[in-house]
């Protein structure tokens, strides 16, 4: 086996050589990148890159999405009615495009899936030549494409994350939040669970076991502890779980008497409704009536869980059902293209789109750090969520947060959710410094 | 003993130029960007670390994804902790990946067929629902373990090196960094260099000790062989090859998270090995870029692009073809990449080198020239 001439010894280090002399040239057009800033379109094409779960536990949700982001490029290059872009205050675009010219945009799959969120916002940058990447389900794919898009220099605006690290300790300069986070979600419906519940209530959370889950779960103890509440237990729970069982039956005879469900998605999809089925609703505990909550609620979710959603109080980025200028408008256009009224995920991706094109239109450039500067600050109004502000502190906006809950007696498929309460913006802004991180430099790299 | 026989000397050169020149003959199939070739090359590593456990032992693990998590996290943490630059880190990765699959291994191996491969899935899941949540200190959970700039960097805080970086530092190799092109061809080398490896333990008499275990183990064990360290030591070897992939993966994109461990990406190395053809030397190869193709450009094709490409078509036959073909495409990548397992594992059981071979056997009798192999030999 072991032959070893030297006719075969010459013949591997030709080989060698000659592979050395074939990969040589592509070493040296690495340089033939660099330009001003990564993907420059003042030559080219510009190119947004959407990318959203399509497959994976959170595809309904991602698919949504899409469709918002569709509906903007539509409405930024003057098709359709024009949507938000008759209500936005103030407004750079004129529906011609960004800077007059028409905007294309490239999709990709997440797969809900952190590594194949980061595949895909590459192909966009690097082979689909992107200037701005966006679109999320999960914290986890919004934070791993926002650090990304940071070292590659391209502007990450994030779709539907909920986590407080995402402008906390894992904010970015080159990243972006309209989504509201656990933190607001503990302000806004601690007073409405006073309300309705007291201010003496014992709390018995179960948390999905996951960043997220923890946030929130640690946001809502804070703000229902201040009101006076006692906090039971908190137990963890893995994702995905299908049965819920082995979990509620310790909540019967916990001595509590509120279950706050920090579950997202399919978990809520699950947990609530089998909570329900436990006759935990129909139970008196401690003298009153055991109560449900979920802090954070979805329309997509609010329809999984079904006739279980009735009554349940949780937030909401926003509903469709709200009566401002804005969510008419959107409401309309999105109707009229796709027949059904949109969700909060749809409506996120369509803000984010039309705020960074907006940006760019005051900007009168796509240099990053420019439109960055042009974001940070930036004071709006008629999104559909009232008078917003994108905090330059932390690239976090603030704005109303919804109050919901779920209609006794809905009209239709879609008339899931009632908005009961608006909390003000003063009330849910707090301190940027409160959950440290950095947001980084400012001058691009070149990718 | 870096000797190779003519047949496999000549394999290994095909296969280095057929690597190298990625960027020249992807191109046309719109996948030559470094992001994805980079996936290529550490992909097509992890698939062939696979089959010298899988394709030599016949032992199907379905915890693989386990040891790229373990790689991923230690080159992570090397970044932070010790220095940007990557040989420490993966030294470390494929060192600590090699602990993990002893430990695995020493307890999965004692079982065989269907438990072995429930035993290393169990190990898998395990390892994934730690990173998930429980060892969040260490994994940073959902989230995944990602650099900062004040991280203490021991080494690099000792000899002064990166303190003039105004964002995040990155990782590089004898002070150059390894984004982009660079990174690629780093990994196109260790890729080739891997494939040499494995070509020598094919070639080796330990890989033939192998062989004899995938074909009867109890017969291996009656002559007198104890097959008991070389399965352990070819689920080592497999598994630091996997460490490597991780490390790679964590290189040329620093971050680690727990969904690299899912079984899924376990499943994924399996489907990678079937497709390109089990106990070949570059089928698990082909397979891992055939995967990653379709996961990268398939899932990336919209309407819009169909809408383009088809238009040439009338309006009518457009629509409808476009509306077929979107069913495939986008979200519907999964349905084509099952449709084409199931069409190879039925139609071609030894991958598509199988389905080279059968072609060329066909086209050699053609030409005429009945020489007598009428059955087909697996390439090896």
């Amino acid at each position: 086996m072991a032959i070893f001439k030297p006719n075969r010894r010459s013949l591997l280090k030709g080989a060698g050589a000659g592979i050395a002399a074939l990969g040589t040239p592509y070493i040296f057009t690495k340089g033939a990148w660099a330009q001003d800033f990564c993907n420059d379109p003042t030559n080219g094409k510009i190119v947004l890159g959407f990318n959203v779960p399509q497959t994976g536990s959170y595809a309904e949700e991602g698919l949504e999405q899409l469709k918002g982001y569709e509906l903007a490029v539509k409405h930024i290059n003057g098709e359709g009615d024009g949507g938000l872009l008759k209500t936005l205050k103030p407004v750079a675009l004129k529906g011609n495009g960004v800077l007059g010219r028409k905007v294309e945009y490239v999709t990709g799959d997440t797969q809900t899936n952190t590594d194949a969120a980061r595949d895909g916002a590459r192909r966009m940058i690097e082979r689909d030549k992107a200037i701005m990447v966006t679109g999320s389900v999960t914290s986890g794919e919004a934070i791993a494409q926002q650090s990304l898009c940071q070292e590659m220099g391209v502007i990450y605006m994030s779709g539907l994350t909920h986590s407080n690290d995402t402008t906390g300790k894992d904010k970015r300069r080159y990243g972006f939040r309209h989504f509201f986070n656990a933190y607001q979600s503990g302000v806004a419906i601690a007073p409405f669970l006073a309300k309705e519940y007291g201010t003496d209530r014992r709390a018995y959370h179960l948390t999905a076991d996951y960043t997220w889950g923890w946030t929130q779960e640690e946001s809502i103890k804070n703000a229902t502890e201040a009101l006076g509440w006692e906090t039971v237990a908190t137990v963890r729970t893995p994702l995905g779980l299908g049965d819920y069982s082995q979990y509620l039956t310790p909540v019967l005879n916990s001595g509590a008497d509120v279950l706050i469900l920090n579950h997202y998605g399919h978990d809520m999809v699950n947990s609530l409704p089998q909570a329900v089925q436990f006759g935990l609703r129909e139970r008196q505990a401690n003298g009153k009536n055991f109560e449900i909550v979920v802090p954070m609620f979805s329309e997509l979710m609010a329809v999984g869980a079904g006739e279980a959603v009735k009554g349940i109080i949780g937030t909401s980025n926003w509903q469709w059902s709200l009566d401002d200028e804005g969510t008419k408008a959107f409401t309309k256009s999105y109707g009229e293209a796709y027949g059904e009224p949109p969700s909060q995920s749809a409506h996120t991706g369509y803000v984010q789109t039309i705020l960074y094109a907006d940006a760019v239109e005051r900007a009168g450039t796509f240099y990053p750090p420019e439109v960055i500067k042009a974001l940070e600050g930036f004071e709006f109004d008629g999104m559909g969520n009232g008078h917003t502000v994108y905090r330059d502190s932390d690239h976090q906006c603030f704005k109303e947060v919804l109050v919901v809950r779920g209609n006794e007696n809905p009209s239709s498929r879609f008339d899931v959710l009632n908005v009961i309460g608006k909390t003000t913006r003063e009330d849910v802004t707090y301190e940027a410094s409160i959950f440290g991180g950095e947001l980084g430099p400012y001058e691009p790299n070149k990718c | 003993m870096f000797s190779l026989s003519r047949k496999d000397l000549v394999a290994l050169v095909v296969f280095a130029a057929v690597v190298l020149t990625m960027p020249i003959w992807l191109a046309p199939l719109g996948a030559s960007y470094p992001g994805l070739m980079q996936k290529f090359a550490i992909y097509a590593i992890f698939a062939i670390g696979f089959n010298i456990l899988f394709g030599l032992t016949g032992y199907l693990s379905f915890g693989h994804a386990a040891f790229i998590g373990v790689g991923s996290y230690t080159t992570v943490w090397s970044f932070k902790l010790l220095t940007m630059d990557i040989v420490p880190a993966m030294i470390f990765a494929v060192i600590t990946t090699g602990v993990f699959a002893l430990v695995i291994g020493y307890f999965s191996l004692r079982r065989t067929g269907i438990y072995f491969s429930i035993l290393t899935l169990a190990f898998a899941q395990m390892c994934y629902s730690l990173a998930y949540s429980v060892l969040t200190p260490i994994t940073n959970g959902e989230t995944g373990l990602l650099l900062a700039r004040d991280d203490p960097r021991y080494l690099d805080a000792m000899f002064g090196a990166q303190a003039n970086i105004a964002g995040l530092p990155q990782p590089t190799f004898l002070g150059s960094s390894v984004t982009g092109y660079t990174g690629f061809y780093l990994c196109a080398a260790i890729l080739i260099v891997a494939f040499y490896v494995s070509q020598k333990i094919f070639a080796s008499p330990f890989g033939m000790a192998l062989r004899g275990i995938k074909s009867n183990q109890t017969r291996m064990n009656y002559t007198g062989f104890n097959t008991k360290p070389y399965m352990l030591a070819a689920f080592v070897i497999s598994g630091m090859f996997a460490g490597l992939a991780g490390a790679l993966l964590s290189i040329t994109d620093p971050l680690a998270g727990a969904e690299r461990m899912k079984w899924t990406e376990s499943g994924n190395v399996v489907l990678m090995t079937i497709l390109g053809g089990v106990g070949t030397l570059f089928g698990p190869v082909i397979g891992a870029w055939l995967i990653k193709y379709f996961e990268n450009i398939f899932s990336a094709i919209n309407t819009n692009m169909l809408n383009n490409f088809f238009s040439f078509l009338p309006d009518g036959l457009q629509n409808v073809v476009v509306t077929v073909l979107s069913k495939f495409v986008g979200e519907g990548w999964h349905l084509t990449l099952g449709l084409m397992f199931v069409l190879i594992v039925v139609f071609l059981p030894g991958g598509l080198v199988e389905g080279f071979h059968r072609l060329m056997a066909r086209l050699k009798r053609r030409k005429g020239t009945p020489d007598g192999v009428t059955s087909v030999q697996p390439a090896e």
